[in-house]
Order: C-alpha cells, then sequence, then structure tokens
C-alpha cells in the first residue's frame, strides 16, 4: 500500500437512487488530487463518504482505505476520533462553517482539546501559532475576534487553521475558493498547498473551475454523474482528452462566443445619441454614528463614476465583491436614487422622469440578475413572470399583442411558447437564466443590465448562455453592461472594460488592451490573480517533465 | 400539466404520512360540522327549560345527559362550538385585516414609521391580553360581541408581525427588483408579489391565533364577560356546573374535553401546515 489515501469501488445510493458509481482514486503523501466536475456530478459526495458524512438514507459500498485500513467499516465512535485528527475538511463557504458566537480561537481549540487532550490553555496557545501559521498574525487578527469581524478570505484562513490544527493526513478541501474574490483566491491557494508541502499531507481539492485544479493539483480526475471519466497526470491528461464529456469541458471552459461579423446592427434614428449616459454618479449610505457630536462620514459606494455606453456597445464592469458595481447598477435601474451627479437614458433623467417618458426610460433599459432561483416569484407561471415588464407598455398593446410578445421572447431565447403555462421550478437554472433574459427582451430594450448574469451557472450552461448574449446582440443591436468578477467571462463578451475598485473607475478602456496591458496597479494585480487554465497548464507540464526526465 | 398533478398527489402522499396533520384537520372539521348544523338544526331547543329532565345520566334520548335545568348537553355542546368558533374566527379576521397592511407598510416605508408603528406593537404585546381583554369587556360591557373586539385587538401586533418579517425578508429578493423595475408601484408589487408568498405564514399563524381565540373566549364567558344567556358558550357551560361539581361531574367535563380537544386539534393543524407549506420540508418528503 503505497498511497495514504485511497477509495475503491465506491458506490452510494440515497433511497435507492446511485450518486456514485464505482469510483477509485488514490492519493500519495504529500500528493495534491484534484477532483473536477459540474454541479450534481458527485463530486462533495465523495468527500462527505470519505469523511463518514452522508446524508440519512445513504448506503455507501466498496472500500475507502487510510494508511491500508477501511474507513467504512469503522463505528461512529471510531469515525469521531478520525475526523479532525486525521482528515481534515476546508469548506465551501467560510461564514457558515464557523460558529459565529464563538471566538475563532476558541473554534481553532476545541479540536486540540478534544483529539491531543490537549489543556484548554495549551490548547489556545497552539491556536495562536495556528493562526500565525495561515498568515493571521496577532497584531492583525487576535485569537479573541468572532467570525463576523472577519473577512472572508480571513475566515477562510481560520477554516484552514481548524483543519490542520491535529496535523491531519488527509486535507479535504471542497470548492475552498468558490465565495472569494479572485485575488483573495490566488492567497488562499497559495497557503494550501504551502500547507500540503510542508507539512507532507495528502490533500483532495474538489473544484468546478478547471484552472485552478490545473494551478493546484498533480493528478487530476474528471467526475460527470458519479462516476470518474477519465483521471491522469495533470498537464498529461489535459493535453490528450480521450472522453468525450471532457472534450466538452475542456472547449466550454475556454469557449468564445462568436463575434458578429462587422459592426453591430444600429438603429439609425439614434445616431450618435448614448443611449446611456452617466456623470459624476455618487451614492452614499449613511453610518451609524460613533460620537454623539459628530454625525458618521457617509461610506461611499460609487465615487463620482462617470461613462456612457451608445447603441449596440457591450461594456463591462469588473470589480470585486464590495467594489460598488452593484449598488452602480441598481443605481442605473432606478432602484436607487443617486445621491449626486446625474443619470439620463436616451437624453432623459430616470429618476426625474414621470408618465409616459420615465415608462419609456424604464422601457429601454432592462436587467438580468445573477441568481436564476432568486429572480422569479414561484408561485407564477413563465408567462406571467415574462410578461411583467410589459407593465410598462400598459394601455398601448392589446392582451393578445401582449401574449404573442411573451412567446416571441421566449423563442427568441431559445424556449418555446408551452412553456409559458409552466412554473420556474421546472426548470433547470441554465433555462431559468433564459427566462430572464426573455423577460428583460420583452420591452424590446437598448441596453440590458446583466449584473453577473452567469456566475451561478456551471461551464457548459455558461457557454450557452454567453452565446445566447451575443446572438441577441448580433440581431437585436442591443447594448450591454456586462457586470462580472470572473475576467474571462467579461473578456468573452465585451469591448471595453472598465475596471472598479472602492467605489471609482481605475481603469477603461478597449478589453484585450485593458487585459493584456492593464495600467492601474489594482488591474495588474487583478488580471496577475486570475487563474488561466492555458498557463497554469504550461507551468504543470515543465514540472511533470522535470519529474520523469533523467 | 405533469407538474400540477405531481404537486397533488405529494400532498395526498403528505397527509398519509403526515399523522398528525390529517387528525388535527378531522377534529376541526367535526368541531366546524356541529358548529354548522346547530344553525339549522339541534337535537333539542336549548332556550326551552324542561325541569322534569334535569341532571340525566347519559342514554339514547340524551347522549351526554342533561343539565340542571334540563336542556340537552349534546344541542348545548354544539351551539357553543358555534359560538366559540364565530368568535374566535372574526377576532382572527380583525387581527388579520389591521394587522397585515400595519405590517406590510412597516415593512414597505421603513424609517420613523416603521419604528413608530413597531413600538406601539410592543407596547400592546407588553399587556397580557387576557387581562386587557377583562379590562375592555368591563368598560364596554360583557357580551360575545366585545369580547370579539378584546380578543381581536390582541391579534392584531401578532399578524403585524409576521407580515412585518415575511415582507422585509422578499424586500430585497431579486423577483422583487425586477418588478420594480417594470415600474410596477408599491400596492402592486405587494399584492402579487409579497402577499401571496407570506400567505403559507399567516395561513399558519391563523391557526394557532384560532386556537388561543378559541381558549381566550371559554376564559372570557367562564368569568361572566362573554357570550350572555341563552346563548351557549363553552366556558358559562363550565363556570354553570361549578356548582354542581359534587352532584353531576359531567357536566363539567364535557364542555372541558370539547375546549381542550378543539384546542388540540387546531394545534396539531396548525404544525402540520407549517410542514405542508415549507416547500423544503415538502420536497424532502415526496
Amino acid at each position: 500500500m503505497s498511497g495514504l489515501f485511497a477509495i475503491e469501488g465506491l458506490d452510494v445510493a440515497i433511497h435507492g437512487t446511485p450518486i456514485l458509481k464505482g469510483v477509485s482514486l488514490e492519493i500519495a503523501r504529500g500528493e495534491t488530487f484534484g477532483l473536477v466536475g459540474e454541479s450534481g456530478s458527485g463530486k462533495s459526495m465523495t468527500a462527505l463518504a470519505a469523511m463518514q458524512l452522508l446524508p440519512h438514507g445513504a448506503q455507501a459500498r466498496g472500500r475507502i482505505l487510510l494508511d491500508g485500513a477501511d474507513v467504512l467499516s469503522l463505528s461512529e465512535a471510531a469515525m469521531c476520533r478520525l475526523r479532525g485528527r486525521r482528515i481534515g475538511m476546508v469548506f465551501q463557504e467560510p461564514m457558515t462553517a464557523l460558529n459565529p458566537v464563538k471566538t475563532i480561537g476558541e473554534q481553532i481549540a476545541e479540536g486540540l482539546v478534544l483529539h491531543l487532550r490537549l489543556s484548554r490553555a495549551d490548547a489556545m496557545e497552539r491556536a495562536r501559532q495556528l493562526l500565525d501559521r495561515v498568515g493571521l498574525t496577532r497584531a492583525k487578527v487576535a485569537p479573541e475576534r468572532f467570525p463576523h469581524q472577519l473577512s472572508g478570505g480571513q475566515r477562510q484562513r481560520v477554516v484552514i487553521a481548524m483543519a490542520i490544527a491535529c496535523r491531519p493526513d488527509l486535507l479535504i478541501a471542497d470548492e475552498p475558493t468558490t465565495a472569494l474574490d479572485v485575488t483573495i483566491q490566488a492567497q488562499i491557494l497559495s497557503l494550501i498547498r504551502e500547507i500540503a508541502d510542508t507539512e507532507k499531507m495528502g490533500c483532495l481539492l474538489i473544484s468546478h473551475d478547471l484552472a485552478v485544479v490545473a494551478e493546484m493539483a498533480d493528478r487530476v480526475a474528471i467526475m460527470k454523474d458519479g462516476e470518474i471519466v477519465e483521471s491522469g497526470r495533470t498537464a498529461a491528461l489535459f493535453a490528450n482528452l480521450q472522453h468525450p464529456y471532457s472534450k466538452a469541458l475542456m472547449a466550454a471552459s475556454n469557449h468564445v462566443p462568436k463575434r458578429p461579423k462587422g459592426p453591430p446592427r444600429t438603429p439609425a434614428s439614434h445616431g450618435t445619441l448614448p443611449i446611456l449616459s452617466v456623470r459624476e454618479l455618487v451614492r452614499s449610505y449613511p453610518q451609524p454614528r460613533r460620537s454623539i457630536f459628530r454625525a458618521a462620514e457617509p461610506f461611499i459606494a460609487v465615487d463620482k463614476v462617470s461613462f456612457e455606453i451608445r447603441a449596440g456597445q457591450s461594456v463591462g464592469l469588473v470589480g470585486e465583491s464590495g467594489c460598488g458595481k452593484s449598488t452602480l447598477a441598481r443605481a442605473l435601474l432606478g432602484l436607487e436614487a443617486p445621491n449626486g451627479g446625474t443619470i439620463e437614458v436616451l437624453g432623459q433623467d430616470p429618476n426625474a422622469a414621470r408618465g409616459a417618458t420615465r415608462e419609456a426610460v424604464h422601457r429601454a433599459v432592462q436587467v438580468v440578475f445573477q441568481d436564476p432561483y432568486g429572480s422569479f416569484n414561484p408561485r407564477h407561471r413563465i408567462g406571467r413572470v415574462v410578461a411583467e415588464p410589459l407593465h410598462l407598455l400598459r394601455g398601448e398593446i392589446s392582451a393578445r399583442e401582449m401574449r404573442e410578445r411573451v412567446a416571441e421572447a421566449l423563442v427568441e431565447v431559445g424556449l418555446s411558447e408551452a412553456d409559458m403555462a409552466k412554473y420556474p421550478h421546472e426548470f433547470s437554472g441554465g433555462q431559468r437564466q433564459r427566462v430572464a433574459i426573455a423577460r428583460a427582451l420583452v420591452t424590446r430594450p437598448k441596453l440590458i443590465v446583466a449584473d453577473e448574469p452567469v456566475s451561478a451557472l456551471d461551464v457548459s450552461i455558461r457557454a450557452q448562455i454567453l452565446d445566447l448574449f451575443a446572438d441577441l446582440r448580433a440581431r437585436h443591436g442591443l447594448a450591454y453592461l456586462f457586470i462580472s468578477h470572473d475576467l474571462s467571462v467579461v473578456r468573452a463578451i465585451t469591448d471595453d472594460v472598465m475596471v472598479m475598485n472602492g467605489g471609482k473607475i481605475v481603469e477603461r478602456g478597449k478589453t484585450a488592451r485593458v487585459f493584456d496591458h492593464p495600467r492601474h496597479p489594482y488591474t495588474r494585480m487583478l488580471v496577475a490573480a486570475a487563474p488561466r487554465l492555458a498557463d497554469a497548464l504550461a507551468i504543470r507540464a515543465a514540472i511533470e517533465d522535470e519529474r520523469t526526465g533523467p | 400539466m405533469a407538474g400540477r398533478s405531481s404537486t397533488r398527489a405529494g400532498t395526498i402522499g403528505f397527509l398519509r404520512t403526515h399523522k398528525a396533520l390529517a387528525l388535527g384537520m378531522a377534529i376541526v372539521a367535526l368541531v366546524l360540522a356541529a358548529a354548522l348544523v346547530s344553525l339549522v338544526w339541534t337535537p333539542y331547543p336549548i332556550d326551552v327549560l324542561s325541569v322534569p329532565d334535569r341532571l340525566q345520566g347519559s342514554s339514547l334520548a340524551h347522549p351526554f345527559g342533561t343539565d340542571q335545568f334540563g336542556r340537552d348537553m349534546l344541542s348545548m355542546l354544539m351551539v357553543g362550538a358555534r359560538t366559540s368558533i364565530a368568535v374566535a374566527l372574526v377576532a382572527v379576521g380583525i387581527g388579520i385585516l389591521v394587522g397585515v397592511p400595519l405590517g406590510l407598510v412597516a415593512a414597505a416605508r421603513g424609517g420613523w414609521l416603521d419604528e413608530g408603528l413597531m413600538r406601539a406593537n410592543d407596547l400592546v404585546f407588553a399587556f397580557p391580553a387576557l387581562l386587557s381583554a377583562v379590562m375592555i369587556t368591563a368598560i364596554l360591557g360583557p357580551g360575545a360581541v366585545n369580547a370579539i373586539l378584546a380578543i381581536g385587538i390582541f391579534n392584531i401586533p401578532v399578524f403585524a408581525r409576521v407580515a412585518r418579517g415575511g415582507a422585509l425578508s422578499l424586500k430585497s429578493r431579486e423577483f422583487v427588483l425586477a418588478a420594480r423595475v417594470a415600474g410596477k408601484g408599491e400596492i402592486r408589487i405587494i399584492a402579487e408579489h409579497i402577499l401571496p408568498n407570506i400567505a403559507n405564514l399567516l395561513i399558519v399563524q391563523g391557526t394557532i391565533q384560532f386556537s388561543l381565540g378559541i381558549l381566550a373566549e371559554a376564559g372570557l364567558s367562564y368569568v361572566g364577560l362573554g357570550a350572555q344567556p341563552p346563548l351557549a358558550s363553552w366556558g358559562r357551560m363550565l363556570n354553570e356546573a361549578q356548582t354542581m361539581m359534587a352532584l353531576a361531574p359531567s357536566l363539567a367535563l364535557y364542555p372541558g374535553l370539547a375546549i381542550v380537544i378543539t384546542v388540540l386539534g387546531l394545534n396539531l393543524m396548525g404544525d402540520g401546515l407549517r410542514d405542508l407549506l415549507d416547500p423544503r420540508l415538502k420536497r424532502r418528503v415526496a
């Protein structure tokens, strides 16, 4: 038994429905093993089976070996000694993985007291060292802090400190950076890699992101529908993919929608008048006052932002969470009144316009939100959902015309008229995002504001939705404001891009120019932090050559 | 329409697995049926005294016996059910009709209006409900209508809170934002998006308030501040049976049991409905 950890022919079924089918893998000491797949492929279930934390009603068959001993045959009491002691786990969502009412020091010490029988004082001392180890020095983050006082990246560091507290042999990281910004993601990934290297831990890294896995893993397995379709050394595997699913996954990850030939169709009537023009826009929020004598400084979410969008232009807005990009979008949609500056849609201020002008303005700008689950009223049929913006045309078109418009919009996005009678829960995530786009199209807008429209989707679905956006733009001359934290998505779909940081636009220009030759230091950091599959694979290949070489 | 029929099959299957809900609904249906039947027919009239027949035990003619004035206990219980249900229903209705709009306005407007309404709510909550009901009926005079009013006032803050909480959590959801982008006004959004999605919360709360209303009515009638004779009420039946405890304990037993079983049935139904209307739980069972 050379491997530290092995899964042999693991089958898992929940209430008789097979979830995993014959999964086998092996991880050596000090090796990082990547498990890739789309949602529902069974990657998380594999991790839960290794920890014996499967949901109620699940039966597992096969063998899971840790140093040659079968984990599956262990009693619950023996498993409790194993979890945290020999297998550590890092979860996706750092907020829910920590207990909000205990200090971070106590939470790290808990495992030490339980598994290593340390005294409370010794455990707290060790917790302090662990926090140092994961880069949270005492000066920055004291162990007496509570989880809500930390940022997302800091919380994930605490979770990692908890996972490695007892020096486990195996570290399981389930989507450890999916909830984090790219710059933070880069830091957390290098921390995990460094710890696994120096402590000689085996590491099972689960991710949907091929670039992350290529950067991190020595060997990779690709999962689909509960089966491993292909596995091998990272660079060698990706260089020579055999299974059609892996090939499709690879293609979708690198997908760039076809650009329309020549400039997109522009309605002549608008000429050079911009659809949207924003000048010196400010949006701030009051903060709780710290002193009774002086009001607190307001928090400025959007700070003197100016830009224009012309007909048929696709503009990207990039930035990390909290940079003000969603606040800016809400102000453009008229959901929040600005505190300063002006917004003009077709030459009219949407917040001041009343009556017919107001409706014409709102009709011209529609929106697609991120969450394909939260953006529909679960009690309304799709026909009613899509027809909602036609409220702006009430009195102008008949009920029959409205119905025709809805059907037309559904066909535009690749659904059918028959779907009008269905409820949102009958659709998959990708289909729901199509419905959301249909709802935005139904008023025949000039500009669609898309706030992270593909962030919640799997890569293959993401590629289809991006194609749809590109196609609709070519056919209708739509303009987009495409808001995303994902540089590859923005690069694929936009002509111009604006980079936002701390409420300000720090750099703007042609998308290719900004991403290939960033000028502002923040843009440079952002571009450097974003994992790129091709680069990661090249580095990986060099390492593998070196190892197999003389 | 595969989706619809599967939902219906899911509901029936849920009833089969969720026995408490089925039992609760059966009890409530029985009490409701007794109350409705009493509107058109009771075995004996309850406003005719027949002293020779007083204090009979249970027999074929009088399944639950007769009271000290010779009135049929079964008929009294049926009319009592009607009184209890009418009082509790109208009281819950007052709570919903006044409380829900208040809660929704508080959630929609926010700021000082929200603050003011919610503090007023706290003020009403701060007094023990039954004590204040006694005070109100003492001022306005005893009677079924005043009992309804007194109980109803204390339902208002309960529903206001439930409606406000539900509306606040929906307010920032993307489908509500989408409706605002579609140019819809506050009232339309509340009617189309907020109310249908907090309906299940309100139904569950309504069931629980209904059972509390029945208890409150019985309490008020027991101390003589609720329904007045000749109208029968479970609370007053208990009160009248008090003096006969030694002679005929069953006179107190039956109305007492009626109250306990009805309240139990309503609570079982409330708990079951909460589970049934929570889509997450439903999916797990189905």
